[in-house]
């Protein structure tokens, strides 16, 4: 065991403050299989669809996971949307619409992308 | 110019905050710290607190969520609360603390429901213990307004970094008018500077994610390998042993600023250069307990007072070195560590183990939910632990001491009990 060196304590203390890290994407697994309920965009009620600009992009502000793209039209990255459908209660147009999983399509695929891990 | 008001406890918390220029204050009202709530909305409607952002929220869980969130962006920030409210912000609280961020946060302490109380005693600030919070007592309305101001120098100290607490008993200091110095604003800025947080708000955006989950191990990254679970909280701990000396440091400077101390900033004292007992306690036990030395000192008794004013870091070096000069120590204390004894008691037992010449410890608990603490209560007690000093059956007896309790006026009696088994 290495001597106590109080000074070499108190230095590494102050560097490790607090933990902001940069996370690797999927780091967690892919936490888009936790998702019961899917957002699905509406692109004729999309106000950034129809301006064609960076407009109003609340979707992408106000998910909790940045699974929303700030593009137009904003994606939804359904790896790691867990379908908390807080962008659909914020859209402003009612533009998202939140589907049952087995009613949308990929529902299987994103399952067996994730290597067959719903349960993680 | 600084101004001499005559104001409450809550006011001289809410008072703190205009002075110390908070950026963000969200809280939520609970008797009796909601005076400080009202204040604090008071100044900031009335424009005296422009750079203030007030949230109003449904509850202190979210009020100390709003708190993290405001720090987190680098706000100086502040809320308030009291027993119940207070352990609905407890998760928050531990976030807070183990977030690094430097939040001051005012208990203006009072009982823990069932049964349901509001009255004050120090079991709702004590519960908050293991948060990661510094913590603070307070004894006068003066000493809140300092020791809020001093409670931010200390918190955003870059070697600590870590929250605190500062807590006053209930009603007695936060409904009581006292004069309170309310200091120039120029020279609280000179004292306490706008906060330099260590959070850089520019890498928000990028993909930095704040607190995120940490697993047991170091984590191998190509940008350089970052720290487990456990190394983030050994730095909690360190900056806790640490914080002392700063703790002394700004003490020593709010002296020369404002020419006001509070004994060494860890604790005060009252007659103990030759006193051969010491009473141990905190806030509203404290303030009872100096007139208690005095009517001891007048029969004859040498005994002393320290008075805690730091609770966390637990001064453990500092204690030792004023209790191991008497061989009697009585500890009062206003809260119980339930199917224990008395906090300030077995901390103090513990932290002086080690020592060639500790003392006789003797533990009382006192004044739960409001009771009155009357200065012969303490006396008497006084006087029963230094006739049982020597009598090892009273020390070698694992049993709490409630003082005043008043089970006879209950009309059950000894002889009611024996009725019944017959």
């Amino acid at each position: 065991m290495t001597p106590r060196n109080e000074q070499y304590e108190r230095w590494i203390a102050q560097k490790i403050l607090a933990a902001r890290q940069t996370t690797t994407i999927g780091e967690a697994g892919k936490t888009g299989t936790w998702r019961t309920i899917r957002p699905v965009l509406i692109p004729e009620k999309c106000l950034v669809v129809k301006s064609g600009k960076p407009t109003c992009h609340k979707c992408w502000l106000y998910c909790p996971e940045a699974t929303v793209s700030r593009s137009i039209p904003p994606v939804f990255d359904y790896d790691y949307c867990k379908g908390c459908g807080i962008c659909a209660t914020e859209c402003p147009t009612e533009a998202i619409q939140m589907v049952p999983e087995k009613e949308a399509p990929s529902c299987a695929e994103t399952i067996a992308n994730a290597g067959g891990n719903a349960d993680a | 110019m600084p101004e001499k008001l005559v104001i409450t406890g809550n006011f001289a918390a809410a008072y703190a905050c205009k002075s110390a220029n908070v950026d963000v204050v969200a809280a939520y009202p609970i008797t009796p710290q909601s005076p400080v709530v009202e204040k604090i909305s008071e100044f900031v409607e009335s424009g005296e607190m422009p750079d203030t952002q007030f949230i109003c929220v449904e509850s202190e869980h979210s009020a100390m969520a709003a708190c993290v969130g405001a720090a987190e962006a680098g706000a100086r920030v502040f809320t308030a609360s009291s027993a119940n409210g207070l352990a609905l912000m407890f998760e928050l609280l531990c976030w807070c603390a183990g977030a690094r961020l430097p939040a001051v946060v005012c208990i203006a302490s009072r009982a823990l429901g069932a049964p349901w109380t509001v009255w004050t005693d120090h079991q709702d600030a004590i519960s908050m213990r293991d948060t990661g919070f510094m913590h603070q007592f307070c004894e006068t309305n003066q000493e809140i307004y300092d020791s809020v101001l001093m409670a931010y120098r200390i918190a955003e100290d870059p070697r600590v970094f870590l929250p605190m607490f500062v807590t006053y008993d209930g009603y007695l200091l936060s409904h009581t008018m006292m004069p309170v110095q309310i200091e120039d604003p120029e020279k609280v800025r000179d004292f306490l500077p706008p906060l330099k947080t260590h959070v850089d708000v520019g890498e928000l955006g990028e993909t930095r994610s704040v607190s995120a989950v940490i697993p047991p191990d170091i984590t191998v990254r190509p940008e350089g390998n970052t720290p487990g679970y456990m190394e983030y909280r050994y730095a909690m701990q360190k900056a806790h042993e640490y914080a002392i000396d700063v703790i002394e440091e700004v003490n020593r400077e709010f002296k020369v600023k404002f020419g006001r101390s509070y004994g060494n900033g860890i604790y005060t004292s009252y007659k103990i250069e030759d006193a051969d007992i010491l009473i141990f306690g905190i806030g509203s036990v404290a303030s009872q307990s100096r007139m208690a030395v005095d009517q001891l000192r007048s029969e004859g008794i040498k005994a002393g007072l320290i008075s805690l004013k730091l609770f966390r870091p637990f001064p453990v070096k500092h204690l030792r070195e004023i209790f191991t000069r008497v061989p009697l120590v009585v500890v009062f204390d206003r809260d119980v560590a339930y199917g224990y004894e008395g906090v300030l008691a077995y901390e103090l037992k513990a932290a002086l183990y080690p020592c060639q010449n500790r003392p006789i410890i003797r533990s009382y608990i006192v004044g739960l939910g409001g009771r009155n603490i009357p200065t012969d209560t303490l006396t008497k007690a006084v006087k029963r632990a230094i006739k049982e000093k020597d009598d090892s059956s009273v020390q070698l007896d694992p049993h709490t001491d409630f003082l005043d309790l008043d089970l006879d006026r209950l009309g059950l009696s000894i002889e009611d009990m024996q009725k019944e088994a017959q």
